[in-house]
């Protein structure tokens, strides 16, 4: 077994519990840092196939590694958006759940019209 | 391959949106207004000198980043798929932007205002991602611009800032994300199959193989997700619900067309030959599902907004119809042809209606200040041209002449009939008659007479509701690329007895629909039953837990269908 495919199966062992974080917890947070373990998943990936198809006296092909670069910029992003949205939401309502069954706490009498 | 001339004009359609998103934040005050409003002018100037361009070269107008070629560079490139897009976008985008002159203009008095501040930008910020979406020829980049459009779109849910949009927004963004991240593992498993993620060399390079039929189920699963088909659409009702009018239109009309034009490109331009008739009949049937149900359960809303939120998702259905339609049984691949051209149009028809739709029931909205289904009577006297927006509109969507969908749904038949998938006729012609419904639904009210006279509770500004109109007019012109492009021999008499039956038919259909499916409370027993269940099983999948296992049986059945041919 090479290198690369001892970082391949770790990949998808991230990726797995990564989705299995994201669907099975409730909570926003834990969400997001499995959305983040996911992504820690396939950058691994994306690295292992960099060193994979390096050439000669190369370290890595470099275009996956650039690719893998601008994915975790965008990751990011995406996690800090999705953390200051959670901290809003915790401003405004005091809980941060997802579930819209739960009834919302008390609301000014302008809102029970468009809830 | 070089760059061709006309190339740059990708390049500009592309930053002209976003320099002005950059100086609006910089500049700041009543500048992102103006700003938005310049670049608005400038990117129709842009998109209609691509057109031209593309019609004159007659052939794909490419730009090479920086003059390096792929596998190494980054091309960006127009086809004629992107070239309609980039149109069709950049009108509805004006007419969305005269309409929110009125609700998003900064106070008199105020320097600043938070929601203008940031519509106008996020405005913008959709419009040049979405115009990446239809440039990018390479799938890395169509990730980034994807991930830019939800960045743009989410916060567009939530400008009001109220505890319910924060959380729509919140579920959007996650769900979004979950999607996206199974784009890109797909997208990273083809890399490393085929080495390139350029669109026309992996096309070349692609292969039926295991790796590849896991990467297409997870991209097509992932976009699927970001585009709420039916079981995957736990976010969207609330999200396009609770949205200020302009920004529902926005996301209704414009930001789920992003990942589903990407589904189209990823279906037809990289991996035609790896399609297999069951991975079609797949796609048409989750299409098809996304029809019947959410019309069903658009009848049973009582708030006008997500009546429109729930037409969306059954529409989104209808845009999903067009891939078994081109499935060439015969060479095992997809093809082209008439249901893809079907498909755009279908596309286009929608993204116009249902933008003057929800403009049209933003109106309604602030000048009642509710919008319940139930209290709308006598509002076609105190709003003529908003119930008359929200009626062409209708129209247009149910696809009966003249309109846009209209031709796109003889498009559509038409391929069916070809190919002899009769079932998907029947789906067709249902979808119209299931869209009537809910349109005949929220007329009847509309114009029924009431007591008391209506008392409006803010006057609403006739330009916005003219730019509204005028968008859902421009859908049914959409009937006029039969002069054009499209064989004329589409539209036949329109008077012929088989047109005016088959007007009458879906009309009618949908009224006895509307009568027995929709009243609150039932008089038909059964039909309340019937109904009740569908909005109980919506309810059910809208649940995160099972929204997630359904994304994992989607990817499944799509690997399990592609790897059986």
């Amino acid at each position: 077994m090479n290198d690369a495919t001892i970082f391949g199966l770790c990949a998808a062992a991230l990726v797995g519990l990564g989705v299995y974080g994201l669907i099975v917890n409730p909570q926003p947070l834990r969400k997001i840092l499995a959305f983040n373990i996911v992504g820690g998943g396939v950058f691994l990936l994306l690295g292992a196939i960099a060193r994979r198809g390096a050439g000669a006296g190369f370290g890595g092909d470099p275009v996956p590694q650039a690719l893998l670069i601008t994915g975790i910029v965008v990751a990011f992003s995406a996690t800090a958006l999705a953390v200051a949205l959670l901290l809003r939401l915790h401003d405004e309502t005091g809980s941060v759940t997802l579930s819209s069954d739960v009834p919302p706490p008390p609301a000014p009498a302008a809102d029970v019209d468009a809830a | 391959m070089t760059t061709t001339s006309g190339g740059l004009l990708l390049v500009l359609a592309v930053l002209v949106p976003f320099v002005g998103v950059m100086a609006g934040l910089v500049l700041g005050g009543r500048n992102p207004q103006r700003i938005a409003l310049l670049t608005l002018v400038a990117g129709l100037g842009l998109a209609l000198a691509i057109a031209d361009a593309y019609l004159r070269s007659g052939s794909a107008l490419v730009y090479l980043l920086g003059g390096w070629a792929p596998p190494l560079g980054v091309a960006l490139r127009a086809d004629s798929l992107s070239v309609i897009m980039l149109v069709a976008v950049a009108v509805v985008i004006c007419g969305i932007g005269v309409y929110a002159c009125a609700d998003f203009g900064t106070p008199a008095g105020q320097r600043e205002a938070r929601a203008p501040f940031s519509f106008w930008l996020l405005l913008l910020a959709v419009w040049g991602s979405l115009n990446l979406v239809f440039v990018s020829g390479d799938l890395f980049t169509l990730y980034v611009a994807l991930e830019l459009l939800t960045f743009a779109g989410v916060p567009l849910v939530c400008l009001d800032g109220r505890g319910e949009t924060l959380r729509a927004a919140l579920r959007y963004l996650l769900f979004a994300l979950l999607g996206s991240v199974f784009y890109l593992l797909g997208a990273v498993l083809l890399f490393g199959t085929c080495g390139t993620l350029d669109i026309p060399l992996l096309a070349a390079r692609i292969r039926p193989e295991p790796v590849v039929w896991t990467a297409a189920a997870l991209m097509t699963t992932g976009l699927l997700a970001k585009t709420a088909l039916f079981p995957l659409h736990l976010w969207l009702p609330p999200a396009h619900a609770g949205a200020p009018a302009a920004a529902s239109a926005v996301l209704s009309a414009l930001v789920v067309k992003g990942s589903w034009f990407l589904v189209v490109r990823l279906w037809f331009d990289v991996m035609p030959g790896i399609v297999t008739f069951a991975s079609a009949q797949l796609l048409g049937g989750l299409g098809a599902a996304a029809i019947l149900g959410f019309s069903v359960v658009a009848l049973r809303q009582e708030r006008l907004k997500l009546l429109i939120a729930y037409s969306t998702l059954a529409q989104i259905g209808y845009l999903f119809l067009m891939f078994p339609l081109a499935f060439d049984v015969a060479a095992g691949q997809l093809d082209g042809g008439g249901a893809l051209a079907g498909g755009m149009l279908q596309a286009i028809s929608h993204a116009t209606a249902k933008a003057a739709m929800f403009m049209a029931a933003g109106s309604i909205y602030a000048a009642l200040g509710h919008d319940r289904i139930e209290g709308l009577a006598g509002i076609a006297r105190a709003l003529p041209i908003s119930v008359l927006t929200f009626a062409v509109s209708g129209v247009a969507l149910m696809g009966v002449l003249p309109s846009g969908a209209y031709l796109a749904k003889k498009l559509l038949l038409g391929a069916a009939a070809g190919s002899g998938q009769w079932w998907w006729e029947w789906a067709l012609q249902a979808g119209g008659v299931l869209t009537s419904s809910y349109v005949v639904l929220v007329l009847a009210r509309a114009l029924a007479r009431s007591e008391q006279t209506i008392q409006l509770k803010k006057s609403v500004s006739r330009v916005a509701q003219s730019a509204a109109l005028a968008l859902a007019v421009c859908s049914l012109l959409l009937a006029c690329a039969a002069l054009g492009p499209l064989p004329r021999s589409l539209i036949s008499n329109p008077l012929a007895p088989s047109e005016i039956a088959s007007v009458l038919l879906t009309v009618g259909g949908g009224g006895v629909l509307a009568f027995t499916l929709g009243t609150q409370p039932s008089r038909i027993p059964w039909a309340g039953a019937v109904g009740g269940a569908f909005v109980s099983a919506d309810r059910m999948l809208r649940r995160w837990p099972v929204a997630g296992i359904a994304l994992l049986v989607v990817a499944t059945l799509f690997g399990w269908t592609l790897a059986t041919a």
